[in-house]
Formats: structure tokens, sequence, C-alpha cells
């Protein structure tokens, strides 16, 4: 039972990444019904300024780009992509999106299409195109559990993602901004008409859902240690079919719909299917689709005559 | 009865969630009859055209259009047992040519395939020929025909209500459903389009299924009004007996009084 | 009496034998580098029937499709699987000369029917369930679907897997591509101008107006992703065989997602539009190539100017070059002037 464990434990390690990213496409599409297609650009580029990050750092630390692993490295690190993909996430709305906010969403969507692989390719060009290899910002540990044996960096990896789950879900359901947002969400008109800020909820939409894509680029980052400019792309289709598989625009539905794509993979990945673990997340979208639209927790809304 | 009633209501009734919408629904009509669906707003007058149509089905009852129960019917299916309807807020195709709008009405009596339109095949000719002709003349109906190769959206209100008045009657239905076809007109429009309606009937010996929220205008022109007020039939009857019925009278005033 | 058949017939004939002319006269022209201007106008052709195809499903049926390049693999395999493992090694028994000659000509046709055919096949199996869904899921259904047949292909041995199938026979060039550029912007043009296309259009504008005047909504979106998936298979086949090569990674959703590129720019629905489109953007990206060199560049740069292009057009002009205008409408208004 071993193996059994060891797959369940990894694919929650990947699954927790796929929650952080799908957290970000849920939210947006809730408020705008817009599918982000750059948000797992953001990710991408969440992973790069952990890497640029740890070089700044470490050399105004000990004034070696040499990286040494530390608890306080990481924290600034993490601050410093979550910063950088913030105001990415911002200039992203305010630059592309909101000028189209009356335009039929056909527009939105081939927007968003455009800015993801404006994103991915000028993110070849300025990172360059090869693979690059995180540097290790924490010690990694053997861990001994239950008979099968983890590294420290997945226990990180599920703490942090977490806590940053829990930020978001106080933000969203306990404080007045959640509310508002909430509110965007339900009937965009209406809450403009009560008052409700909508351009400046829908830009902090923004910058929340791309820090938490900033998080989740470090995070894997941290744990796979291999970060490329095309990274986001697959990534990201798996992030959002578990938005839709939890039930799209539902928080915690995200969350789970994360954590299940990434232990079914996980398993299927030991399979003999191995070689099909790509489309294994297209197969499960297509199945929610066919047969439970509304995902696992979301309402299903006809529309009206 | 030898005549097959065009439409057939019996016991509709619909629930959203926990709110009936509509309740124990009845309504006959023969062919030819102009009747009236009146009701204050919110009385559930689009939702029995949608459940008519196939848009919603009911939560309990039976319709039958041409004496077909369409319970398990498509919107489209229904059509083409001779339904066709227009819409409260105005559904034309707004950037196809008038001509289009009126020839994909008569969609269900065009009948070729994919490989007919590809070769160009003799029953493609026939139809596309049939289907200028036919287009032509009920855009001349309504005095549109001269802008026939214009786009839909670029017509004043008022003409677009008739546009998609001559849509439906490509389907060359055996029952109209008009959904409130005078909102936004003004009086004068209004008049003439009600006469409009007469001569239509008339002229296809059609039934006429006419939803209007101001009862004044139904009065003049059906033959048999039903009252609708919170998805309750409160009303059904000649224009004259509706008149006088002070429950019709209570439900109008009373929201008169609300607002 | 079928004269509209013959008629036809007699049409195919001429628009064969003009291509075949100036075929010779392309090979005949003594230009130094004849033979790269040749790759780009074969490139084009093969990108218009791609552009032309897609715009059946996205401009016409209003359907958001982000899969074309699954389709067009699946017609690429399909038909140099056919050409490849039987044609080819039958063709060689046989003696050189003009009766070879004519029998590889009509088995190449017929492979590439067959890919077109499978690819159609493979566009009614995913548009049936998935095209009841809503715009933009569509668009990410279509875009998984393209992914699953990649992996798919990726994990096919016989067809070379991720080595990829070299050595497909080079049947395909100028000829082949124009007759079906003709092929696809014909029925595409006689389609839309019928009843069917009409269908489609209803379909775009409004579906449950469509519904309601008898349009089974569902059907003809299934139809319309067919013939789109059909032409794809038939450019993919063409591809293949002009390149000599197959790769899986030829049909990544980047090539998706340049065909989606042409049609917006030309104008959805437009079908001279996405011509139009496909002929600039293919020789635009031509002209990248000399900057990628003349800079020095690592990476390619036509993605990041495809990404720009779409986002400025969506800001500055979305409904794109033509609208869903063609180009002899502008010209028809000029002449008659505003009525």
């Amino acid at each position: 039972m071993d193996s059994f464990l060891q797959n369940l434990i990894n694919g929650i390690g990947i699954g927790s990444i796929y929650a952080l990213i799908a957290l970000g496409y849920t939210m947006v599409y809730g408020i705008l019904k817009l599918i982000n297609f750059a948000h797992s650009d953001v990710f991408m580029v969440g992973a790069f300024m952990g890497y640029y990050g740890a070089r700044i750092f470490s050399k105004l630390m000990h004034g070696s780009e040499v990286v040494e692993p530390g608890w306080p490295l990481f924290t600034l690190v993490l601050l410093f992509s979550v910063a950088c993909c913030g105001l990415l996430g911002y200039l992203n709305e305010r630059i592309a999106y909101r000028p189209l906010r009356n335009a039929p969403r056909i527009a939105s969507l081939i927007t968003a299409i455009g800015l993801s692989f404006l994103l991915e390719y000028g993110g070849q060009m300025v990172f360059g195109p090869d693979p690059k290899f995180f540097p290790q910002l924490l010690e990694k540990h053997q861990l001994q559990f239950l008979g099968t044996s983890i590294t420290s960096h997945t226990v990180i990896v599920l703490v942090v993602a977490l806590i940053f789950m829990g930020i978001l879900q106080y933000i969203v359901y306990g404080t007045k901004f959640g509310r508002a947002m909430r509110a965007v969400s339900h009937n965009f008109e209406t809450a403009a008409l009560m008052g409700i800020p909508t351009d400046r909820v829908i830009s902090i939409t923004f910058v929340i859902g791309s820090m938490l894509a900033a998080v989740g680029g470090v995070l894997y980052g941290l744990s796979y240690s291999k970060i490329e400019p095309l990274m986001g792309i697959m990534l990201g289709l798996k992030a959002f079919v578990a938005a839709v598989l939890g039930g799209i625009g539902n928080v915690p539905g995200a969350v789970i719909g994360g954590l299940v794509i990434g232990i079914v993979e996980s398993f299927a990945g030991a399979s003999p299917l191995s070689t099909y673990k790509d489309a294994i997340a297209f197969v499960i979208l297509i199945l929610i689709l066919l047969f439970r639209p509304s995902g696992i927790f979301g309402k299903y809304q006809a529309e009206k005559v | 009865m030898t005549v097959t009633a065009v439409l057939e209501a019996k016991g509709v009734s619909i629930r959203f969630g926990g709110l009936t919408a509509v309740c124990d629904f009845n309504l006959a009509i023969q062919p030819t009859e102009l009747v009236g669906l009146i009701g204050p707003n919110g009385a559930g007058k689009t939702t029995v055209f949608n459940m008519l149509t196939g848009v919603y089905k009911p939560t309990e009852g039976e319709i039958r259009v041409s004496g077909v129960n369409t319970r398990t019917l498509k919107a489209f299916d229904i059509t083409k047992l001779g339904a066709a309807r227009t819409f409260q807020n105005i559904r034309v195709f707004k950037s196809l040519s008038l001509l289009d709008n009126v020839k994909i009405g008569g969609h269900i009596h065009y009948k070729y395939s994919w490989a007919d339109s590809v070769l160009h095949s003799i029953t493609f000719r026939e139809h596309e020929r049939q289907a200028e002709k036919e287009a032509l003349e009920l855009l001349s109906m309504f005095d549109l025909d001269h802008r026939a190769h214009d786009e839909a959206k670029s017509l004043p209100y008022g003409d677009q209500r008739r546009l998609e008045i001559a849509r439906a009657l490509a389907a060359k239905p055996k029952l109209l459903l008009l959904d409130e076809p005078a909102a936004g007109l003004n009086t004068g429009e209004t008049t003439e389009l009600m006469q409009q309606i007469r001569a239509i009937r008339d002229k296809f010996g059609i039934a006429v299924l006419l939803i209007e929220h101001n009862m004044e205008l139904v009065m003049g022109i059906c033959e048999r009004i039903l009252v609708l007020n919170y998805g309750k039939t409160i009303a059904h009857g000649r224009p004259e007996e509706i008149q006088r019925n002070p429950v019709v009278i209570e439900a109008y005033l009373g929201e008169a009084v609300e607002v | 009496m079928r004269n509209w058949l013959v008629r036809d017939l007699a049409g195919i004939a001429v628009i064969s034998a003009v291509l075949v002319g100036i075929s010779y006269f392309l090979g005949w022209i003594p230009i130094p580098g004849m033979a790269y201007y040749n790759r780009v106008i074969v490139t084009i052709g093969i990108n218009i029937i791609l552009a032309v195809s897609l715009n059946i499903i996205n401009g016409h049926a209003g359907q958001f499709s982000m899969g074309h390049a699954g389709f067009m693999a699946v017609g690429a395999y399909t038909s140099a699987y056919l050409t490849y493992f039987h044609f080819q090694p039958f063709l060689a028994t046989l003696a050189e000369g003009p009766g070879r000659f004519a029998l590889q000509q009509a088995l190449f046709l017929g492979a590439l029917l067959a890919g077109g055919a499978a690819a159609g096949i493979a566009g009614w199996v995913v548009g049936l369930p998935s095209l009841r869904l809503r715009g933009d899921y569509l668009a990410i259904v279509t875009l998984g679907f393209g992914e699953i047949i990649r992996v798919l292909i990726l994990n096919i041995d016989k067809i070379g897997g991720a080595r990829g199938l070299s050595g497909v026979p080079a049947f395909a060039n100028f000829f082949w591509v124009y007759f079906f550029v003709c092929i696809v912007i014909i029925v595409s043009w006689r389609l839309v101008r019928s009843q069917v296309g009409r269908a489609f259009l209803a379909v775009r504008e409004d579906e449950i107006a469509a519904e309601a005047m008898g349009v089974n909504t569902t059907h003809y979106k299934v139809q319309a992703f067919v013939i789109g998936s059909f032409f794809a298979g038939i450019a993919g086949g063409l591809l293949g065989h002009y390149l000599v090569y197959l790769n899986p990674g030829m049909f990544q959703f980047t090539k998706s997602f340049e065909a989606i590129v042409m049609v917006v720019l030309g104008g959805m629905g437009s079908i001279s539009g996405s011509v139009l489109a496909a002929v600039i953007l293919t020789v635009a990206l031509e002209g990248l190539r000399f900057v990628k060199e003349a800079f020095g560049l690592t990476s390619d740069p036509r993605m990041v100017i495809y990404a720009i292009v779409l986002i400025l057009l969506m800001r500055l002009r979305p409904q794109g070059l033509l609208g869903n205008r063609e180009l002899g409408d502008f010209f028809r208004r000029r002449k008659g002037g505003d009525r």
C-alpha cells in the first residue's frame, strides 16, 4: 500500500498547485464570465519572478548570487513574486480587459487568448526559451510518514497553499470587500447601482487571483525545480478544468477540483496509462460538461427568454 | 368535435423552485380563432408562451399542438407542428438582411441538404426560387420590401417588430403566437398593427394567440380573451364579458394603485 | 437532365486546367530561389484552406472552436498512413509511365478525401456532445479535444509516435493545394448562400430565435463542425505530403491559434476576409523569419506579433478587416452608391 499513499501524496502536491491557479480562474469567471486564458501565464511569470528574486535577494543578503536555502529568503522571494504578479494582474485588467467591458464577450475571449500568447512568447524572448533550474530556496528533507517517505517540500507546498486559500476564503466570505465581490459576481448592473465601485472590485479580484498564481508559481518551482516560459499552457488548462469540475465561480469548489485532478493524474501516471496522463484532465472535463455542466458544487442557470 | 384544435393546454402548471409561476392553465384554440391573453405585469403571460412553444417544459399538465402532445418535443419540433412565435424583446437576426431573416422563417419548408447547396442541384434551385418569392411577398405585405437587402438592425423599432411577424408567417403556421407585439409602439402604430393582425388572420386563415399588457388594445380585435393574474386564470370569455368582470377590473385597478 | 452537374464538372475541369497551366508557368520562371517562393505560395494555400474552413465554424455558425489543429492532425496522419503504408509500396511495383502517374494522382486524391473524412468523423464525435455547451466552454473543450488527439497520436507507434513520420510521399504540389483552395472557397460560398448556411447564420445570431423558427440548432452546429473539420483534414493531408514529414508537435494548439488569428483578422464570417488574412499573415510570417535572423533572436517573434495583432485588433477593429462582408460588397457599394 506504500505506492498508494505515495501517489496520493504526490497528487495532493500537484493538486494544491492546480487549486491555487484554479482559484484565479474561478474568481474572474465568477465576476466577468470570462475565461482569463492569460491567468496561467501569470503563474509562469510568478515562477520566473521567484527565480530572479532568489538571485537578487541572495546578492543583497550575502553579496553572492549563490542561493543559500533558508526561511527568510523563501519568504522574501515569495512576497516579491506575489507583488510582481499582483501588479501584472492589475495591468492586464486595466490595459487589456477594461476597455472591452462593453464589447461583445467574444472580443474579451480573443483578447485573453492574445494576452496569454503575448506572455508566453514574450516570456520566451525575455527569459529565454530554455528551461531554467529553480534554486533550492529551502533545504529538502525526507520525512517518514505512515511507512512512505515524503519530502519536506511536499508538506511545505501543501501548508503554504492552505494558508493562502484560508486567507482567500476569509476575504471572500468575511470582509466587506468580499461581499462587494460576491454582489458584483451575482449581478453586475445592480451592484453598480447599489454604489459598489465595480471597476475597483474587478481590479482587486484580478490582483488577488494573480497573487495566488504567483504563490503557485513559486511553490511549483520549489517542488519541481524546472521552469520554462510555456509551462503555464498545460498547467493552466488543467487548472481551468479543476475550476469547472468544482463548479465555476465557487471558491472551495476550485480547491477540491484541483486536488481531484492532481490525485487522478498522479494515479494515472503510475499506471500503464501513464503516457496518456496529459489527456486525462480533458477527458474529465468533457465528462463533467456532458453529465453535470454546473460542476460538483455549482448551480446550473438557464438562459432567460 | 370534428376539427382538431390547433392548440390545447390542459391543467398546465410550472414551478421554478418553490414558486408556482403558472397554475392550472387551460386553453383550447380552434383554427382561425383570434384569442387574447392579457394580465398585469408579471402575471405569467410570457411563461405560458414559453411553455406553449417548448422553451420551458411544464411541471404538470399536457399541451397539444395540432393534436400532438409536445411533452418530449423541442422548440423546433413544435414549430414544425405549426406554431410560430415572436418575442417580447425583439429577436430578429440583427446582422442579417431582412430577406434572409424571412427566409430563415421558412426554414422548415425548404428541405434540401448541404450536398444540394454545394452542388446547386435542381432541388436547391426550386426551393431557393420559392424562398425568394415567398420572402419578398411577405416583406411587401409589411411594406418592407424596398429594404429587403438591408441589415435588420438598421430598421426602426416598429419595423423590427413587423419583420419578426413576417418571419414567423414564413413558417406558414396554423397558429401564430405574438408576444406583446405592440410593446414600445405609439398609439397610432398600435392601432395600425392591431388592424394588420386581424387582416393577417383573415388572409391566411390561421389562429392567432396574442399576449398584451394593455387590455383596451385587445378588446377591439380578439374574439375571446383569457386573463391571467399571479399565474392563475381569473377570467375567460368574450371581450364584453371580460370588460364587465369585477375580478378583472380589480386586478388591473389593484395593480394601478400599487404602482 | 442533370445539366447542373455537367456545368460543375466543366467548372472543375477549367479550374484544373488553369492550375496546371500556372504550375507549369511557376516551374518555368527562371528566378533564383524560385523553390523558396513556391514553398511560400503553397504554405499560403494551405493556410487559406485552414482559415476558410475554420471560418465556417467560427464565423458562419458562430461556434468558437480552438481545436482546428487536432482535426488537421487526424487528416494528415490518416492520409499519410494510406499513402506511406499502402499506396506508395503498391505504386512502386508498377512500371513508370503516364498510367502510374494518373493512378498516383487518383490514389492521392483518395487519400486526401479519406483524411478529410476521418477528420470529419472526428469533428462529429467531438461536436455532437460538446456543441450543446455555451461559447467559452466550447472553446476550452475543443482545445482539450485537440490535445487529446495529439496525445493519442504520440502514443501510436506505428505512425511514428513522438519521433514523427518521415518519408511521407511527396505527392502534394501547387496544383493539389490550390485545387482544394478553390473547392473550399466554392463550397463555403455556396453553403452560406443556401438554407443550410442561413441556418448557420441564424444559430450565430440568436439560438433561441433560430429554434423558434424550426432550426435544429445542434444539428446545424454539428454540420458546420463536420464540414470545417473535413477541410482541416484535407489541409493536414496536403501539409504532410508537401513537407514529406509529420510530427505531433506540428499540430499543437499554436497551430489552431494561427487559424483563429486569420479568421478574426479577416473578419469573422467573411470568406474573402479569411483568404486575405491568410495571405497577409503567411507573407508577414516569412518577413518575420528575416527579422529573426537579422536581429539574431533565439526565439521566434511571430507568436508575439500574432498576439499583439490580436489584442490591438480587438481594441481598434474588433470586426476584423472586412467585418462580415465580402470583398465584392465593397465594390458593389461604391458603384451603386448608398441607397
